[in-house]
């Protein structure tokens, strides 16, 4: 598969009067695992929405390679969104359909209208399916009700419907916000493991600043809609880090308050 | 006190006198729309009645048309005894052959009109909710469409199709199919609008179609409601399909025409204890099938 460059290009989003999303410039590199991070409401999960299409921009150009993905409609544009996968916070799983069926979803862009609606999928689709359950040690649960699981096991599944769409891309929009440490950690390894051995591109929303520290190659800050910083791990200072989050009131600013990850001497303190 | 306190004394007094000079008002506009209600229905008309020595004189409505309820169904109660009561009910129902035959029809009419109502009323749930239809006009005209299918009284629906395509029982499955499928389009697509939207949103995002989304986001999230709302319906289709024959679309209706032109009262009364039977059972197992669907549903 060729690869090409995910490019942002003056890309806007207004909701009634608030800029969401304000002249965006951006170039993502294939193969690279970049982090979103900004305080709520900076607009980070309106760049997501934007980038899949989800929702239209109102100025600006996204392209991919040659192709102009704001331009496209119909058939070409639900294979773009088969070709950039999103995972969500809230999962966005049909609880009341089994592990499998949910993960079959993510075949739906290439399929026919009437084995669609009949929900008949090849037997093809279902190893593609249940290899990537295995893969995420979800097997076991495929034939379970998709409402029955765990919150990170549900973010599993999430993960697998968007690999079977064999993306290029990987959007996550806080796939770890509404996960307790342990679960977090297991989503953030499937997510490098996807980079690092499928060679797709991730671009993660993320809460946590020490979790951007640890797998990111690189950190896209968004501050009122405007990408505010951008560079490597190393340079995100705590100056810079207060300028984000805007916490100037703030005496000190303490990531270990905001972290997800289990830390052995975290636990220790604690004890 | 305190001038808080002593505020609020005001203050609530205040309110008081309101809330006494509003209910004082919404009363007294209650009572004249009652008033000219009664009187446009004739609730005050004076009437003139024959008396038993003939002469006329003139007596207030209700009080002069009471006694004829009860003349009326006295003369629909047939007259059993003991003694011969098996020869007695043998008289009651001797039309018991044709009746079966039309009760059965009566039964299928519902059927075959329910589960028509059901695939058209369905269908049209999802471009009628507001959450899901794909853009404004063809809400626009699918909630239209279902507002006149379910306004439109089964009996006036009736009249036209008989016209169309003859005296029979497809008549009344055309009609009563057309109105509940406007009625259970109505109550289908305020289920979809109630649903979580957001397995809608990751069926899109992994590139499935407005159809995929309907059918992998919304169907799996309604399909109790619809089961529910449709068996409920199948029950109020067999009472629609006991009356519908009186206009000629087939069913136990038209025994009741027949009955009164022919002024065989104790008829009357026979078929509406066999529709009252059948109302009654067919809403028993109706709703001991919702019961159990129900709690099906509770377990997983």
């Amino acid at each position: 598969m060729e690869k090409h460059s995910l490019s942002l290009t003056g890309l806007g989003r207004t909701f009634g009067a608030t800029r969401a999303v304000d002249a965006v410039t951006l170039d993502i590199r294939p193969g690279e695992f970049v982090g979103v991070i900004g305080r709520s409401g900076a607009g980070k999960s309106t760049l997501l929405r934007l980038i899949n299409r989800l929702i239209d921009p109102t100025s600006g150009r996204i392209t991919f390679g040659d192709t102009d993905v704001t331009a496209l409609r119909g058939r070409a544009l639900r294979q773009w969104r088969r070709d950039c996968a999103m995972v969500f916070q809230q999962f966005n799983l049909v609880e009341r359909l089994d592990v499998l069926t949910n993960v079959l979803v993510g075949r739906l862009a290439d399929h026919g209208f009437l084995t669609s609606m009949a929900m008949r999928f090849t037997d093809a689709e279902r190893t593609i399916a249940i290899r990537a359950l295995d893969r995420l040690d979800l097997a076991p649960q495929a034939l379970q009700r998709a409402g029955t699981l765990s919150g990170g096991q549900q973010q599993r599944v999430a993960i697998a419907r968007a690999l079977v769409q064999n993306p290029r891309i990987m959007l996550a929009d806080e796939p770890i916000a509404s996960l307790d440490p342990g679960n977090a950690t297991r989503v953030m390894e499937a997510l490098r493991s996807i980079n690092r051995d499928d060679g797709i591109t991730v671009l993660v929303n993320l809460h946590t600043l020490d979790t951007a520290r640890a797998y990111c190659h690189r950190i896209i800050a968004m501050r009122d809609g405007r990408v505010f910083f951008d560079g490597r791990p190393a340079l995100l200072t705590d100056d810079v880090v207060r300028d984000i989050y805007g916490s100037e009131g703030l005496a000190e600013f303490n990531e270990a308050v905001t972290s997800t990850a289990a830390s052995p001497n975290r636990l220790t303190e604690i004890a | 006190m305190s001038t808080a306190i002593l505020a609020f004394e005001r203050d609530y007094a205040v309110q008081r006198h309101h809330a006494r000079l509003t209910f004082a008002a919404v009363t007294a506009v209650l009572i004249v729309l009652f008033l000219v209600t009664a009187e446009a229905s004739n609730f005050f008309k004076i009437t003139q009645v024959t008396l038993a020595d003939g002469t006329r004189a003139e007596r207030w409505v209700i009080g002069a048309g009471l006694p004829r309820l009860g003349e009326y169904i006295s003369k629909t109660i047939p007259d059993l005894s003991w003694a011969s009561l098996g020869s007695d009910l043998a008289v009651w129902f001797s039309r018991w052959q044709i009746w079966a035959q039309l009760l059965l029809e009566t039964v299928l009419i519902a059927f075959m009109a329910t589960v028509l109502g059901v695939v058209g009323g369905f269908i049209l749930s999802f471009p009628a909710a507001r959450n899901l239809a794909p853009n404004r006009w063809v809400l626009w005209l699918s909630r239209r469409y279902l507002e006149i299918a379910r306004t439109v009284p089964e009996l006036v629906f009736a009249l036209i199709f008989v016209f169309c395509f003859g005296v029979g029982p497809m008549a009344g499955v055309l009609a009563i199919g057309l109105h509940t499928a406007g009625a259970l389009g109505k109550l289908y697509s305020e289920a979809n609008e109630n649903i979580d939207m957001r397995p809608l949103d990751g069926v899109k995002a992994a590139g499935g179609s407005w159809f995929d989304m309907i059918r992998y986001g919304a169907v799996p999230q309604v399909l109790p409601n619809v089961l529910s709302y449709t068996l409920l319906r199948f029950e109020i289709n067999v009472r629609a399909s006991s009356i519908i024959g009186y206009v000629g679309a087939g069913g136990l209706g038209q025994e009741f025409r027949t009955a009164m032109s022919y002024q065989e009262y104790t008829d009357l009364s026979a078929l509406f204890v066999i529709i009252l039977v059948t109302v009654t059972v067919i809403d028993r197992l109706s709703e001991m099938l919702r019961h159990r669907v129900m709690g099906l549903e509770a377990r997983t």
